[in-house]
């Protein structure tokens, strides 16, 4: 009779014990760690401590690196035609070669300047009608209906519905990015306010909280982790809508450098462009997380694990 | 504004500030069932008053009435505090209901404005000083719920709700919350209702205990005893015996009426 009781006054203790004393845990937090540290000499411990982070660090780029090699080499060799695959290398002297003509960094701040626009126009009508139709029921009834019915047309079967109204100009690409990053925006804001504990509200209002301060207070920064999510989907869909644009009809642009290519048969410039699109997506993908992990850093599954 | 006198012997409770509560006729429907029916019930100001029942009873929806979070379906709730303006009330709920984005301390300092000092202090009341930057994930369920307790403080309610606050503590913490909880009251002035099952908890606590049985007060009792010394007494045992029998009874009763 007496132990479950026991045992349900010492869990929460102990949950605390086992989270405070060592902070900078990290990678010896693992079961079998404990053991190596109690036989071990302290010198030798901490040379496997500084392995293992290093293995960490490290490890995630043994396989990328090893395709590069494969990639250099059998290019070199000549297994890899060079009109099917050029060597890494001659990817990089492309890029090189268009570097000292200022035209790549033109094409990546113009890509980079309509995925700004575009993200931004979309996330913010995605944002604000999200708020709107999530927090109150009359604007729910008037908009969501049609905006789900919007919805179900993919937005990339506009593409020739945009270049008849707007030929090659920047309004196509800059409004399909912003279709593409309005819903999942959208429907994740919406979504995020309808999870918010009503139990949190209910205390908001009992203690005096406003309307504004409400949503302020509790329905932002509860409906956050969705809607972060999000935008991080997003941002992904933006990219690929570029591409498609931008290779579609553009004269400027990284799609518009690799539809140049594939004319003039640049494979070399080609790869390039895909590889920039990869970086693009790669530093978008980047960006939200270190929002995320500031945004979000109260949520226990968003904090980083070792103290860094 | 007289001075209340405790009915017996030495002073329980010194005189004490607080809102002072009326209820008459309330009344509370739910789909034509009635949980809460022609209650008339009058709590002097700065007493400390409990109520127990069975499930079911009405005793959460008549604190959540006297908090205006429900309206009563009959009767009125006169509410009468210190000054002219109606007397603050907050209520502190049986979850914590902290706000995982913000640090305890600004968990505290919800709905009020600056009084950053005064919200330090209040933690430092309640044994959490140290933890005001803490996110409330990195808590326990007790500390937790001492910062509510703490929040609901800050605002000085003349009026202090708590429904069922150390339902989902453990035995040993719950009677350490009991024993801050009459710390704090004893050092500030106010009226406290709690709903509670926990009879021995009502006893130790309170001036007065209330039952609510079938939608109105079955028993009410005028606990005299010196606080302090409680806990063990003899008298408190025979009343919880005695309480226990009677919220045991209806129970036994019920499927013999259907």
């Amino acid at each position: 009779m007496s132990e479950p009781l026991l045992k349900g006054i010492s869990m929460p203790e102990q949950l605390l014990l086992a989270k405070d004393p060592q902070p900078h845990s990290g990678p010896s937090g693992r079961p079998g760690a404990g053991k190596d540290r109690g036989t071990g000499s302290p010198s030798a411990a901490r040379n496997r401590r500084v392995l293992l982070r290093a293995a960490r660090t490290a490890g995630p780029w043994v396989v990328p690196v090893l395709v590069l090699v494969v990639w250099q080499w059998t290019a070199a060799v000549g297994i890899l035609p060079p009109s099917i695959l050029p060597a890494p290398e001659a990817v990089w002297r492309a890029g090189a070669d268009l570097a000292a003509t200022g035209e790549l960094q033109f094409h990546i701040l113009t890509s980079l300047r309509r995925i700004l626009q575009g993200f931004a126009l979309g996330a913010a009508t995605g944002l604000i009608l999200g708020f709107l139709v999530g927090m109150s029921k009359v604007t729910e009834i008037l908009l969501d209906r049609s905006l789900q019915m919007v919805r179900t047309i993919p937005h990339l079967a506009l593409v020739p519905l945009m270049i008849a109204w707007f030929g090659i100009g920047e309004e196509p690409k800059i409004l399909l990015v912003a279709l593409g990053t309005f819903f999942p925006i959208y429907l994740n804001t919406v979504t995020g306010i309808r999870g918010v504990d009503p139990k949190l509200l209910q205390l908001g209002r009992s203690y005096g909280l406003g309307r504004w301060r409400l949503v302020r207070d509790i329905a932002v920064p509860g409906a956050m982790p969705t809607i972060l999510s999000g935008i991080r989907y997003s941002l992904g869909v933006a990219w690929m809508t570029l591409v498609i644009a931008e290779t579609i009809s553009a004269s400027d642009g990284i799609g518009y450098l690799a539809q140049n290519a594939r004319e003039l048969l640049r494979t070399d410039q080609i790869v390039l462009a895909i590889v920039l699109y990869a970086l693009a997506g790669l530093l978008a993908d980047l960006l939200t997380r270190l929002i995320e992990r500031r945004v979000l850093r109260w949520h226990p599954n968003y904090r980083p694990r070792a103290n860094q | 504004m007289a001075p209340e006198l405790p009915s017996q012997g030495e002073p329980v409770t010194p005189a004490r500030a607080g809102a002072r509560l009326a209820l008459e006729g309330l009344g509370r429907q739910y789909d034509g069932r009635w949980v809460l029916e022609n209650l008339d019930l009058e709590i002097e100001s700065g007493s400390f008053v409990s109520f127990l029942g069975p499930s079911g009873a009405g005793k959460s929806t008549l604190l959540r009435i006297v908090a205006g979070l429900e309206k009563p379906s009959a009767g009125t709730v006169g509410l009468q505090g210190e000054g002219p303006q109606p007397p603050m009330v907050r209520m502190m709920f049986q979850e914590d209901r902290m706000l995982p984005w913000r640090s305890v301390e600004d968990n505290v300092l919800l709905g009020v404005k600056g009084r950053r000092d005064e919200a330090r202090a209040l933690l430092e009341a309640v044994g959490l000083g140290d933890r005001g930057g803490a996110w409330p994930a990195e808590l326990s369920g007790g500390q937790r719920q001492r910062v509510a307790l703490a929040r609901a403080l800050l605002h000085h309610p003349e009026l202090l709700l708590l429904d069922e606050p150390f339902g989902a503590l453990d035995a040993i913490t719950r009677i350490a919350m009991q024993q801050l909880l009459e710390r704090l009251w004893l050092e500030q002035p106010r009226t406290v209702l709690l709903v509670t099952h926990d009879v021995e908890e009502a006893l130790v606590l309170s001036d007065r205990v209330l039952v609510l049985a079938d939608g109105s007060v079955g028993r009410d009792l005028r606990i005299d005893l010196p606080r302090g010394e409680r806990r063990g007494h003899p008298r408190l045992v025979a009343w919880k015996e005695e309480l226990l029998q009677g919220l045991l009874a209806p129970h036994s009763t019920a499927p013999a009426d259907v």
